[in-house]
């Protein structure tokens, strides 16, 4: 099927929201949209970052979600507390790949899941004692830990719990960073003010910790790398080319991050961000308390990385920006190679992303690279702001669905037919299921890393995988196919 | 009565952003901007109205204001 025209896409709107209730299709409406690349601000065309309608299916997150399973997880050298039953950190834990170095249950504890499996009575009594020793404990048990973050489950905003209290006097106790989280599951539409609660506890409780100390040697080119989560050693992948560049890296946000990396990076000169959505409120708080400038980059793809690399470069010296040129120049035989072996079998396949945080926006340019066009984007938790940003990237009359339901982007595949969609592992297995290619973009479907120019390599060689995968011409039963001849 | 974040953007404007709703514009005119004073009647992009008592000297950007909304 050909690209829908502008027309076209707003019928298939109309006739996917005929499905609802009245007043259920008021609503859902102004959160699918036609793009329009010309238009500055989203917020006259799709609204987002609303509650879901109650009986749909969504694939939104909880605010614990946001803050531990996002932001605070990654750190490596501290304990995170599940604080509440045992089941949210049970079944949150390692799921996201963030990898790390380290010995676990050692020195770093990313794996591991410590929870303080909230009972009757400690719902009835208060589960603040229980915390204290679970505190204790934990210091005993292993000691080279270097702070410890309270993870607040939802029944711990129900009761009226303290953890504030009790973490300062803690802190006090065994002279360590203890820091209470209020990421109540119940806060908030989604996983969304989750990352805003954890960015402000990293600010009240962490980001000024060594305001007085100038034991930190500082250099001319000392930057920080925020929201890179280092999902199959993404940070890794981009970390090297910024240090090829002659930058030194002091502090990785917070995928295979440290307390102490953290807690220096106010002592930085600029601060880079890949995912706008889950750190920028620390980032304009780092700017207008210490200076630090801050942008965002995208390392998807040789040409956004290229342009990324010299945006950075402006901020710096002569000698740095002669750097990126070489970086860029070093790794072009490498990239031209994986486009002119991938583009012939890609070009002209068209993608839909469902996804959040920064991908449905940043990994367009990474597709078109190889060939590929994006036909449809959306995020489950995005802002406004997110949107404004993403408009400009996609091409005229692609869709754009803001918490899509999972009826309608059943309906929006069927109509578009594309040949590959990128989503998360509640869809994978329905689109496995109608015989549309699949790759589970959260967390790169067990592959990755994707950023960077080495990731790129494994980004393209994935997406042929997928695309050109034989499977797809068999998913009929023969028996079926040969009636179908015989008709 | 939000607190206003206002910083500068690449291009030299001035943004407005306020955190609890997520919105950021960019400041399309200021009343008074002059070496002495800066503040009065702010107007966005978007065509809302703000309203901050003159600050003499001028603040620092980035910084955080509290503003009132332009029809209270």
């Amino acid at each position: 099927m050909a690209t829908l025209t502008r027309d076209e896409a707003q019928a298939l709107i109309q006739e996917v929201l005929e499905a609802y209730p009245d007043k259920a299709k008021k609503d859902r409406a102004k959160h699918l949209a036609v793009n329009d690349p010309s238009v500055e601000q989203s917020k006259k065309c799709i609204i987002s970052n609303r509650k879901s309608q109650p009986g749909v299916m969504t694939i939104r997150g909880c605010a614990y979600a946001g803050s531990k399973g996002v932001v605070w997880g990654p750190i490596k050298d501290m304990v995170h507390i599940s604080h509440g039953p045992v089941g949210c950190g049970a079944y949150s834990r390692a799921g996201r790949r963030n990898y790390y170095v380290g010995h676990t249950g050692v020195n770093t504890f990313g794996t591991m899941n410590f929870t303080s499996d909230f009972q009757e009575k400690d719902i009835v009594f208060g589960g603040d004692k229980k915390l204290e020793k679970l505190i204790d404990e934990i210091n005993t048990l292993f000691p080279l830990v270097k702070g410890i973050s309270v993870q607040s489950e939802c029944p711990i905003g129900l009761i009226g719990d303290d953890i504030e209290a009790v973490s300062k006097k803690k802190g006090k106790e065994l002279d360590k960073p203890i820091v209470p989280v209020r990421c109540e599951g119940f806060r908030g539409v989604s996983q969304s003010l989750g990352h805003h609660i954890a960015n402000d506890a990293i600010r009240d409780w962490v980001i000024g910790n060594r305001d007085g100390d100038t034991s930190f040697e500082v250099g001319p080119y000392d930057v920080a790398v925020i929201g890179d989560y280092n999902i199959g050693g993404d940070a890794w992948a981009s970390r090297i080319l910024l240090e090829e560049m002659g930058l030194r890296v002091v502090a990785q946000w917070s995928g295979d991050g440290t307390l102490s990396e953290m807690e220096l990076t106010p002592k930085v000169k600029l601060n880079l961000i890949h995912c706008y959505r889950s750190m920028n409120y620390i980032s304009r708080f780092m700017e207008e308390k210490y200076g630090i400038p801050w942008m965002e980059y995208n390392f998807f793809g040789p040409t956004k990385i290229a342009e990324s690399l010299r945006k950075i470069a402006a901020f710096f010296d002569e000698t740095i920006q002669a750097n990126a040129e070489k970086v860029i120049e070093k790794y072009k035989a490498e990239y031209d190679a994986i486009i002119a072996k991938y583009r012939p079998r890609l070009e002209g396949k068209r993608v839909m992303l469902y996804v959040g945080g920064l991908r449905p926006r940043h990994v367009v340019g990474a597709y078109e690279d190889l060939g590929m066009e994006v036909v449809g984007t959306g995020y489950e938790f995005a802002h406004n702001d997110d949107y404004d940003r993403t408009m400009k990237e996609m091409g005229e009359a692609t869709l754009l669905y803001d918490d899509v339901t999972g009826y309608e982007f059943e309906e929006f595949v069927k109509r578009v037919k594309p040949d590959l969609i990128g989503s998360g592992i509640k869809e994978k297995y329905i689109f496995q299921k109608m015989g549309v290619p699949f790759r589970q973009m959260h967390s790169w479907d067990y592959s990755g890393p994707y950023h960077g120019y080495d990731g790129f390599a494994i980004f393209a060689r994935d997406m042929d995988m997928t695309v050109n995968n034989p499977c797809w011409n068999s998913m009929q039963a023969p028996w079926l196919k040969k009636d179908a001849a015989s008709a | 009565m939000p607190n206003v974040m206002i910083r500068k953007n690449d291009a030299g404007g001035l943004l407005f952003y306020v955190a609890k709703k997520d919105m950021e514009e960019t400041i399309a005119s200021v009343e008074t901007d002059t070496s002495e004073t800066w503040g009065g009647e702010v107007v966005l992009t978007d065509g809302s109205r703000w309203y901050i008592d003159p600050i003499s000297p001028p603040p620092v950007f980035p910084t955080t204001l509290r503003f009132k909304r332009g029809d209270e």
